[in-house]
């Protein structure tokens, strides 16, 4: 069935099988394999990119349910030459190690900041009326974006200097 | 090129390049999502088709019926194979998967069929309609229930020196403790997949895989083709932990439903098939047994293990660090292995060493409180400068253990350490600290490499190296750019593709320095023939600054490469140094836990590793390395288990909701330190490995501190609140 | 993923007559976990209705009684940041942001949350028996892996937990759960009565019918106290609890008390909350009464009593 939405700034429009979840539409029609298929099931973080300007599991949604939204995936944040300052956090902090969960984890990084800054509590907010960036908000809140490879400390390091530098 | 003595100065003591902490060079192209990993080579196979693997529900036994009509007919349905039209494959080469190939099932989740699809969504909803039955088989899945049937094998020969009986039943404290640890699971990110396609007789698959020439070999041989038909790319891995030594279903049944459809065909395993489908690091059962002086000193050190595997499978070779990490002049070390019929076993993250280490370190942990003898004390104590079974003409290449120990316990505030356990409390939690030694065996691997100089002075260097997020672009990268005298902007790197020379892979923590010396090796040539092309004598030539120099005359590499440039391959070998002495990184790993009062919840509040391994040839990619292996390290002793489900004959808890590994939560901001050394018998480098380093050890750490946090010592991995609660007293 | 055919709803009669015309059909809001299991083939509906753009379900608004109406559609990060429901029902927050990850709160709604289904082991692999699963097969989890089951209300046929941290908190608030059947008939359900014990249908996790549509949540108005979650898990972030308690204990030493990871549905026993006086291993006692766990998880009921001795100290 056909479907409709925008990408990256740029309107696509797809006739797809209704079964086609978002993530593989923009893996599999749309070519934009950045996104990442981890678990397909909700269970890793590595489909995250942000629609309507909130991060989701791409995985766990069909990309017919996306009629008229804005999607932004890791291509959409920035390119090698010209990198979105989180990527280039990421690169600065030694954020990641294999790569395959890290565009996850900069779409993720990038909300976090955005969610922190609207006033979202999370489950380590002592007074879910101050929230306030904290490295101990920031692993709450990344927890969804699992790297087997462990960079976490790096990526914390990484989203703290954006923060500071923002 | 052979290495067979100690290395001596070389261009990459300038450490201009190597030893500082370069980001990494692939880091624009991942950060950006532009980076591919097998499944994503769109613009190279346009119209692939789509292949879903159905597994065996079974783990044991036959095919008894199988019917694919209803498959074949549902939309989009382009091949359904199963062992009735598959191709026969070889089973000779140690690499080779064969798959479909009769009625008999050895595993759950082995390949029954493989259906194949205009659509991803098509194939996975036909593979569920191939109707399957099976005639089960009685099978062997409790480890405990076989551990006494174990047999001696020969990649772990038993070590008895002395008199262990005698010495063991007199000694003044002894310590006789059996450690169990569970099966895990390597659970990388990217799923093992495959794409596949033929053009005429010649076939090139993409596919993740850490060991290109073990790939190549195993694609190859199990389909019957010359290996020069074949080519294999993983130029981009998602992690592998060892998952991806191997090879599975889907390169083979890609490549056969490739060639039978005549157009691409691409298959990823998922998240569910993963855990019982591929490998998996065994379970095991681990006696200590350690007699001692009341001063500590070790005069029996006894390590017994089983562990179990399917007919030819490998053993977990968890007591081999016991052969050389501490003294004791009567000792008994046996490995034993047991066949049992669930999933095939394999290489995880420091094999052996990563499940000894939880045994033994908490062992020692054991006597240090039997003996009232501090826990870095009795370590330093036992050190030893050489192999304990063949003598003190078998000295260690360099072994900084006590001064890793030492650091370490500086740095940690170890001295702040209450020597008596439950008794330091910090709001509701319970607070303890825990040391253990890190040991991981220094192995190398023969590696090639190619490297070419062009006009515009760039070299690049190409080798089936993998880079599964150890950093090889990038150190690859600095030690070529180091031997040349350039910056690391003019050097490309190129990896995992089966058309260049012939690498380590990745595996075991010999990638980093085996590949490095490779490219070393490429690079000495390139040295001689630059120079002999730019008419210097080779004896005195300097490269620097982009330049090759001598007698006082410089050229710019760029002009001398002109333009057909110089290219040059050469290969590192090694002769017997690994044998003559004995070779292994080293660490201290220090943890501080908190166990939550009332509910027994275990939380990692700082830990600190000091490593010693060698020239750390990029310490910015090193350390994150080390961040990976404390962190999965503290997800073995913590959460990690894969759970046998007897009566069915796999692990039942396959998806990444129900084997929980470490999440940004658990993990505080650790602290790595390494050493500032050299080991000149390691290679030309001077390097040892750190990707395992960080995993041995760490989780007795955890556990130790949970037993000074507590008083509570399990001996049952992983150490789940449910195994606390019994012994933990009402907050 | 069996193939189904997919429309978009534009109110809740019309939705849920569009479930009712067509069998096997199914409301889809968030998704997040009726997808996951259609990938696995544990769900296989027909047929989609995506009621995720119906106008006026997507709202928090006070009530007449001074309580609060949740609209269906209210995302799980919504809710919880909602100034009302951090400042008069704290234990609300508490429970959705301990659950699943960012991601998914930012998708899962307040009606897809009280309709999860179970993360027991056995129903996720469809290879194996699971009398929720498919009735009349048996159950795997009573002889098997069931660390993380029902230590209580559990039948023969089945063990499974309710595994919503959101619901064990509406459950100790007391709310009700609006519906709307295609008629256009409404029912209020009260949350005790939603979920459901497995008994011999365990097929049925709560007692909605196939074709009535959740339109809101309401709570009633404030009770004020101190509001406490305490989720126990095996690693910090990002998993199903072990055991939890949601609590609310009031200023003149009242105290409501509901559990989780215990049971079939958000445990809470009211009888059991009148011995908080004598301390809250009372109340654990009284509210495990009958508790039969099996070997592997035996632990819950020592640590409920532990878990509800820390959530309120």
């Amino acid at each position: 069935m056909p479907v409709s939405f925008t990408v990256n700034g740029q309107a696509t429009s797809l006739t797809l099988d209704p079964r086609v979840t978002l993530l593989d539409a923009l893996r599999e029609h749309m070519a934009l394999t950045g996104s990442k298929k981890g678990c397909d099931h909700g269970q890793c973080g590595a489909c995250t990119v942000m629609v309507n300007g909130q991060r989701i599991n791409s995985c766990l949604t069909l990309a017919v349910m996306h009629e008229g939204d804005e999607v932004t995936t890791i291509e959409g944040l920035g390119s090698p030459e010209n990198l979105h300052p989180m990527q280039a956090a990421f690169v600065k902090h030694d954020g990641f190690q294999c790569g395959y969960c890290t565009p996850g984890q900069i779409c993720s990084s990038v909300a976090v900041l955005k969610e922190i800054e609207a006033g979202i509590p999370s489950h380590v907010t002592a007074d879910l009326d101050q929230v306030a960036f904290s490295d101990a908000e920031v692993r709450e809140r990344m927890s969804g974006n699992i790297c087997r490879c462990a960079a976490y400390p790096n990526i914390v390091a990484a989203i703290r200097d954006v923060h500071d530098h923002a | 090129m052979e290495f067979t003595q100690a290395a001596g100065p070389n261009p990459l003591d300038a450490g201009r390049v190597v030893t500082k902490p370069i980001d990494r060079i692939d880091g624009p192209l991942k950060v950006s999502g532009r980076a591919p990993y097998a499944y994503e080579y769109h613009q190279d196979f346009p119209n692939a088709a789509y292949g879903f693997v159905l597994g065996s529900s079974v783990p044991k036994g036959r095919i008894a019926s199988l019917d694919t009509k209803a498959a074949e007919a549902m939309p989009g349905v382009l091949l359904v194979l199963t062992h009735a039209n598959t191709p026969k494959m070889s089973d000779e080469g140690e690499h080779n998967a064969p798959q479909l190939q009769g009625a008999e099932i050895k595993q759950y989740e082995q390949a029954v069929a493989f259906v194949v699809a205009e659509t991803f969504e098509q194939a996975r909803a036909a593979a569920r309609a191939v109707k399957v039955t099976y005639t089960e088989a009685k099978g062997a899945y409790d480890l405990a229930a076989v551990q006494d049937k174990g047999e001696p094998v020969k990649s772990a020969p038993d070590s008895t020196v002395g008199d262990f009986d005698k010495a063991f039943s007199a000694a003044p404290v002894t310590v006789d403790v059996t450690y169990t640890t569970p099966d895990q699971s390597h659970a990388m990110m990217e799923p093992h997949a495959s794409v596949a396609k033929w053009d005429g007789d010649k076939l090139t698959v993409y596919t993740a895989n850490q060991m290109i020439h073990w790939a190549h070999d195993g694609i190859a041989g199990t389909l019957g083709i010359p290996k020069t038909k074949v080519r294999v790319q993983s130029a981009y891995v998602g992690g592998g932990f060892g998952s991806k030594l191997f090879i599975y279903s889907d390169p083979i049944l890609a490549a056969v439903a490739a060639q039978k459809l005549g157009r691409p065909v691409k298959v990823a395993l998922t998240r569910p098939q993963i855990f019982n489908h591929t490998n998996h690091r065994p379970a095991t059962i681990q006696r200590i047994r350690l007699g001692a002086g009341p001063d500590g000193r070790i005069t029996a050190m006894g390590h017994d293990t089983v562990s179990g595997n399917q007919e030819g499978g490998e053993v977990e070779n968890a007591a081999d660090q016991t052969k050389l990490l501490y003294a004791g002049e009567n000792r008994l070390i046996r490995t034993r292995l047991s066949e049992l019929d669930l999933p095939k076993g394999g290489a995880m993250r420091a094999p052996g060493e990563a499940v000894g280490l939880l045994a033994l370190e908490c062992a020692m942990d054991e006597l240090a409180e039997k003996t009232g003898v501090d826990p870095v004390e009795l370590r330093i104590r036992n050190d030893i400068q050489y192999d304990p079974e063949k003598g003190p003409s078998r000295s260690f290449s360099s072994r900084h253990l006590v001064e890793c120990l030492r650091t370490g316990a500086e740095r940690f505030g170890w001295s702040k350490r209450a020597a008596k356990p439950g008794t330091v409390r910090d709001g509701q939690w319970l607070v303890g600290m825990g040391v253990a030694s890190g040991f991981r065996g220094n192995l190398v691997m023969p590696s090639g490499a190619r490297v070419k100089l062009d006009r515009e002075g760039v070299v690049t260097v190409e080798t089936q190296m993998t880079d599964i997020g150890t950093g090889s672009y990038t150190i690859l990268g600095q030690v070529a750019a180091e031997m040349m005298g350039l910056p690391i902007e003019k050097v490309r790197v190129k990896l995992g593709d089966s058309d260049f020379p012939l690498s380590s892979g990745s595996g075991g923590s010999w990638g980093a320095n085996s590949a490095s010396a490779g490219v070393f090796a490429a690079c000495e040539a390139l040295r001689d023939a630059v120079a002999q092309k730019a008419g210097f004598n080779t004896k005195d030539v300097t490269f620097a600054d982009g330049n090759v120099a001598s007698g006082g005359r410089s050229r710019s590499l760029a002009e001398v490469a002109g333009p057909d440039g110089v290219t040059v391959e050469a290969k590192a070998e090694f002769g017997d140094l690994t044998k003559k002495f004995a070779q292994a990184s080293f660490a201290g790993h220090f943890c501080e836990v908190g166990v939550d009062a009332h509910t027994g919840e275990i939380r990692v509040r700082r830990m600190l590793s000091v490593c010693s391994a060698g020239r750390i040839i990029n310490p910015k990619t090193s350390r994150n390395q080390c961040l990976g292996g404390m962190t999965m390290g503290i997800g073995a002793a913590l959460m990690e288990e894969q759970v046998v489900d007897e009566r069915f004959g796999g692990f039942i808890n396959h998806d990444l909701a129900e084997y929980v590994v470490p999440v940004h939560a658990d993990i505080p901001d650790l602290d790595v330190v390494f050493l500032d050394e050299t080991d000149d018998k390691s290679s030309w480098i001077k390097a040892k490995g750190v990707g395992e380093l960080g995993i041995c050890g760490v989780g007795a750490a955890v556990a130790n501190a949970v037993y000074n946090a507590t008083g509570i010592r399990i001996r049952d991995y992983p150490l789940t609140l449910d195994k606390l609660l019994p012994r933990l007293p009402t907050a | 993923m069996r193939q189904f055919t997919y429309e978009r709803a534009s109110s809740p009669a019309e939705a849920a007559a569009a479930v009712a015309k067509a069998p096997g059909a199914k409301f889809i809001a968030g998704g997040t976990n009726l997808l996951d299991l259609m990938k696995l083939e544990i769900e296989r509906p027909t047929h989609l209705v995506d009621v995720n753009r119906i106008g006026g379900i997507d709202a928090i608004e006070a009530t007449a009684d001074g309580g609060l109406r949740i609209g269906a559609l209210v995302r799980n990060t919504a809710l919880a940041a909602d100034a009302r429901v951090r400042k008069d029902y704290a234990v609300l927050s508490r429970a959705l942001l301990a659950g699943a990850s960012g991601q998914l709160r930012n998708k899962a709604t307040t009606a897809g949350n009280l309709l999860q289904r179970t993360r027991c082991p056995y129903f996720y692999d469809p290879a194996r028996p699971c009398n929720k699963r498919d009735p009349g097969t048996g159950c795997s989890a009573i002889e098997g892996f069931s660390r993380n089951l029902a230590v209580i209300g559990v039948s023969d046929a089945c063990i499974a937990t309710h595994p919503s941290d959101m619901a064990i908190a509406m459950r100790v608030l007391d709310a009700t759960v609006e519906t709307v059947s295609p008629g256009g008939q409404t029912r209020s359900i009260p949350i005790a009565e939603f979920h459901r014990l497995p008994g011999d249908t365990p097929q049925a996790d709560t007692t909605l019918k196939g074709d009535e549509l959740i339109t809101s949540v309401t709570l009633p108005k404030p009770l004020g106290g101190r509001h406490v979650y305490r989720k126990v898990r095996d690693r910090a972030s990002y998993a199903f609890a072990t055991v939890s308690v949601a609590a609310v204990i009031a200023a003149d030493g009242k105290a409501r008390f509901a559990f989780g990871g215990l049971a079939h549905k958000p445990w809470r026993v009211e009888a059991a909350e009148a011995e908080f006086g004598r301390g809250t291993d009372a109340v654990a006692e009284a509210a495990l009464a009958g508790a039969k766990p099996t070997k592997d998880n035996a632990f819950k009921l020592p640590l409920v009593r532990r878990t509800l001795a820390a959530a309120v100290a």
